[in-house]
């Protein structure tokens, strides 16, 4: 039974339920109208949770430098964690044969026309590609700040990159974007120098006009710069992640240690 | 540009909700949306005869009611009437503020013909 198709709607309680009236029946819904791919998006994290992975959802323009980020951070942490990305483009399969040349398993999803990824498009991607081993699953969305902030993917954190080539006041003409950022990255930050026109300071205002208390770091993935409070973020995330994911298996009943393994990951 | 995802979406859950009711047409469809919500509503007025052409809710009516955009402020604790790219307190200042209403894009209702 659920509030979602009628089904708790019986014989027994349907006069209560709603009253026809000359033919004509109010149906009363309170629902969102995204409600099925926030369903999908539950479910893709349950299958992210079982797992043991942190999974990280990359968004920003097109161009702001989400592959360069990946492959920066796939070097300095490959012999530590390993790492899985699914790639999200309309067309070509480009970054996921960068990503690969990086000695990393990667998955192109192409949309065609479609302007972001959604619940449904990551879950037919989890069915032909192995999550068995991964510690992080980054998902790189569609270079959009518009539609890809409103689709849940089943995604643990939000990663919003702002390359220091756009505009310093990104924040307050994409507003839905940047509140669902957990972190802001302001990127090619090497290039600040020649870039005047470019305030930190006035992004970061204008990400805390916002009631956005996401921490922002400025980092330059193709010069190595400031790549450490990134890493320092992300391992902190997966740790966090990890331990309360342990302390879940904790608190659940030892009816079933068959099913607590396997949570786990551990054998025997 | 999600615009008619969204719509279809939409279409699905109402036809899904016409059906179970046994429906033979869908008269309205009533929705909640905010202007957090990313969703823009012209695009969205447009999309919805598409999107709900050969369907049970073809020739229906889209009503749409906008939420208004309000944030509730930690650090005075009073609400504030605010614009989408400014949402610290209108009060204090502060910007330890959180949303409370504005972000919604909700189904609220369906009128349905049954006879």
């Amino acid at each position: 039974m659920c509030n979602t198709c009628g089904c708790n709607i019986t014989p027994g309680n349907r006069e209560f339920a709603y009253k026809p009236v000359n033919g004509k029946t109010a149906v009363s819904v309170l629902e969102n109208l995204l409600a099925r791919n926030d369903d999908q998006a539950e479910h893709n994290r349950q299958h992210f949770d079982k797992h043991r992975l942190l999974t990280v959802n990359l968004m920003s323009s097109p161009g702001a430098g989400k592959t360069a980020l990946l492959e920066a951070t796939i070097d300095a942490l490959r012999d530590k964690y390993r790492i899985g990305v699914i790639e999200g483009d309309l067309e070509t399969e480009n970054d996921a044969v960068r990503i690969r040349a990086r000695g990393v398993p990667a998955y192109q999803i192409t949309t065609g026309s479609a302007c972001h990824l959604d619940a449904h498009m990551v879950h037919d991607a989890l069915h032909k590609f192995p999550l068995e081993g991964l510690d992080i699953l980054f998902i790189e969305n569609v270079g959009n700040l518009v539609c890809p902030a409103s689709f849940d993917l089943g995604q643990h954190k939000n990663v919003t990159l702002l390359s220091v080539t756009e505009g310093d006041d990104k924040p307050a003409k994409y507003p839905v974007m940047f509140r669902a950022a957990d972190i802001v990255l302001l990127t090619k930050s090497d290039l600040l120098p020649v870039l005047d026109d470019f305030d930190p300071e006035r992004a970061e205002l204008s990400l805390r006009n916002l009631g956005s208390r996401a921490p922002v770091i400025r980092l330059s993935a193709r010069k190595s710069l400031n790549l450490g409070d990134w890493l320092d973020w992300l391992i902190g995330e997966l740790v966090q992640k990890r331990g309360k994911l342990a302390s879940d298996v904790l608190v659940q009943p030892v009816a079933e240690p068959q099913s607590i393994s396997s949570n786990t990951g551990m054998q025997g | 540009m999600h615009e008619f995802s969204v719509c279809q979406a939409l279409i699905a859950q109402v036809e899904q909700i016409a059906i179970s009711h046994g429906a033979l047409k869908v008269q309205s469809v009533k929705l909640r949306i905010g202007p957090l919500s990313g969703m823009e509503l012209p695009l969205l007025e447009h999309a919805y005869p598409f999107a709900s052409a050969g369907t049970l809710a073809e020739g229906s009516i889209l009503e749409i009611e906008r939420a208004p955009l309000k944030v509730k402020c930690e650090a005075c604790g009073l609400d504030s009437k605010v614009k989408p790219n400014l949402l610290t307190c209108r009060m204090c200042g502060s910007c330890k503020t959180r949303v409370v209403s504005g972000e919604e894009l909700m189904l609220m209702s369906v009128e349905l013909i049954t006879t």
